[in-house]
């Protein structure tokens, strides 16, 4: 489903006299179609970085991201025109960062929504219902959903985050940490979503930092040092 | 996805011109002045596409020439080299396909049409909004006055008809339609650059430009224009061409960005890539200035 190889990515600070930052060398890993990837390593290793580079976030340095593109058939992300990423990122491939990044002044029940009008070609009503399942699910209390998740707590925002990634079932998706500040209750709601989506086939590269969730989800462990 | 406009080579020259402007000019000289012949190259070698649906963001420090490649494409201002076509074919463009009859995915190049073709391609396909209102607006005119005189331009003359679209539009962008028929002079400025928004919008363009839309205007009344422009471009399917110098902005709006210096392009690409991994000396500047 997707291969990385030799992917190495170094920031050129121009404005700090041309100073060079190395993010991240000659990583190299496969995952298979509905495989669970974990990336493991000291903070700094570069993991985010990886993730970030196949959401094209930032442009890799070096080596290739090839990837098995519903749409588009065998892809490199490195390289690939950003009209093409931008298609591939509306169609099949989602990526939860470690805070939440909406739109400013939409509701919560909206910002879960909307991927979920505009990529699965469902009525507004069968959106409407999904979103609030997965709302409730998560323990958004329901007086919150027409509220602006700017002004909810942090794992509030966290749960929304997800729900809003998971909601339309990409066939790839990329986690950035994405249980850092949940409790533990919320932590195993998240788990049981996630496995619901691989049962239905989405693929998945996710960083971790505790090592035993990281064992318990995964189903291979790539250590970046 | 073929895109829906292409710009190939688009150079704005201010002056004579000589041998040496393209060498002594853009980013790596800080200027778009030639030294030797005081000529200004305001856009020099533009080339993008513009895709359907989209909204692609200009950046840039003032004088890098982001105005004046609206102005050119816009017609108001005649480029001195370059070329623009329109995809045929696109959706609610049968006018082009009307006007360009031959074969071929593309129109010829817009930008060497007369001046009656140019108006005709421009009252069909585009709208602007102006950072200033008076540029867009008869401030004497009212409102429904001003949304009905471009219209006319597009060819209608029911005036019951052009009322009634007036109206529509003053709704969608909320203006209430009992002040349909006052000036814009008596608005407040967010007031008027909706009026400008519903008046831009009234024939249906395929490509909307906004320049500056925002600047200038206080807080709360910038998020009410943002939001409007966001759900407008759901709603019409517009093809956006944003000009801001404020990244929030073109972040809020914007899947592309191009990063504009000294008369060049000297960066594209996705708008967070941007952001978050700028690769051009000026781009790594501009992201770090922000507040």
């Amino acid at each position: 489903m997707i291969t990385v190889e030799k992917l190495t990515k170094t920031f050129t600070l121009h404005i700090l006299g041309e100073k060079k930052i190395e993010a991240c060398r000659d990583v190299s890993f496969r995952v298979p179609p509905g495989g669970f990837l974990g990336l493991a390593g000291p903070s700094g290793a570069g993991k985010s970085t990886v993730l970030k580079c196949m959401y094209r976030t930032y442009l890799a340095g070096s080596g290739a991201i090839r990837y098995q593109s519903a749409a588009y058939g065998m892809v490199d992300l490195a390289t690939l025109p950003d009209q093409a990423v931008i298609d591939i990122r509306h169609r099949e491939m989602g990526y939860v960062s470690q805070f939440l990044k909406v739109i400013p002044r939409v509701s919560a029940l909206d910002v879960v929504m909307e991927p979920i009008l505009s990529r699965n070609g469902v009525t507004r009503d069968v959106a409407r219902k999904r979103a609030v399942s997965l709302l409730e699910r998560l323990r958004i209390p329901a007086h919150l959903l027409d509220a602006y998740p700017a002004t909810f707590s942090g794992g509030e925002q966290q749960r929304v985050n997800i729900a809003r990634a998971v909601s339309w079932k990409p066939r790839l998706l990329l986690l950035d940490e994405p249980t850092a500040s949940l409790d533990q209750d919320s932590v195993g709601i998240v788990l049981d979503i996630l496995k619901e989506l691989r049962q239905e086939g989405t693929t998945m590269i996710g960083i971790f930092h505790d090592a035993t969730l990281l064992q318990s989800v995964t189903d291979s462990v790539y250590h970046i040092d | 996805m073929q895109p829906l406009i292409r710009i190939r080579g688009l150079t704005k020259r201010f002056g004579s011109g000589c041998d040496r402007c393209l060498d002594a000019t853009g980013p790596e000289h800080d200027t778009n002045l030639c030294p030797h012949c005081g000529s200004v190259l305001a856009c020099n070698d533009l080339s993008f596409d513009l895709f359907p649906g989209e909204a692609l963001g200009v950046v840039g420090e003032s004088g890098s020439g982001k105005s004046t490649l609206v102005r050119l494409l816009h017609f108001e201002w005649e480029a001195s080299a370059g070329s623009m076509e329109v995809h045929r074919s696109a959706s609610g463009a049968h006018q082009v396909a009307e006007m360009f009859p031959e074969d071929g995915d593309y129109s010829k190049n817009l930008l060497a049409l007369s001046h009656f073709q140019k108006r005709q391609m421009r009252n069909a396909l585009m709208g602007i909004v102006y950072q200033n209102p008076h540029l867009g607006l008869r401030m004497g005119v009212s409102s429904g006055g001003n949304i009905a005189e471009r219209l006319l331009g597009a060819g209608w003359r029911n005036i019951a008809k052009m009322r009634g679209r007036a109206s529509e539009l003053l709704q969608k962008t909320e203006i209430p339609v009992e002040r349909m028929d006052e000036p814009p002079a008596n608005f407040s400025g967010g007031m008027q650059q909706r009026v400008q928004i519903a008046k831009a919008l009234s024939n249906n363009p395929l490509i909307l430009f906004l320049d500056e839309v925002t600047t200038g205007l206080d807080l709360s009344v910038q998020a009410r224009v943002l939001d409007l422009i966001r759900n407008l471009r759901s709603e019409f399917n517009l093809s956006m061409l944003v000009v801001s110098h404020d990244l929030g902005v073109i972040n809020l709006l914007c899947q592309r960005t191009m990063v504009m210096k000294a008369g060049h392009i000297v960066e594209d690409g996705l708008t967070d890539q941007i952001l978050q991994d700028p690769q051009h000396r000026y781009t790594q500047l501009l992201v770090a200035s922000q507040l």
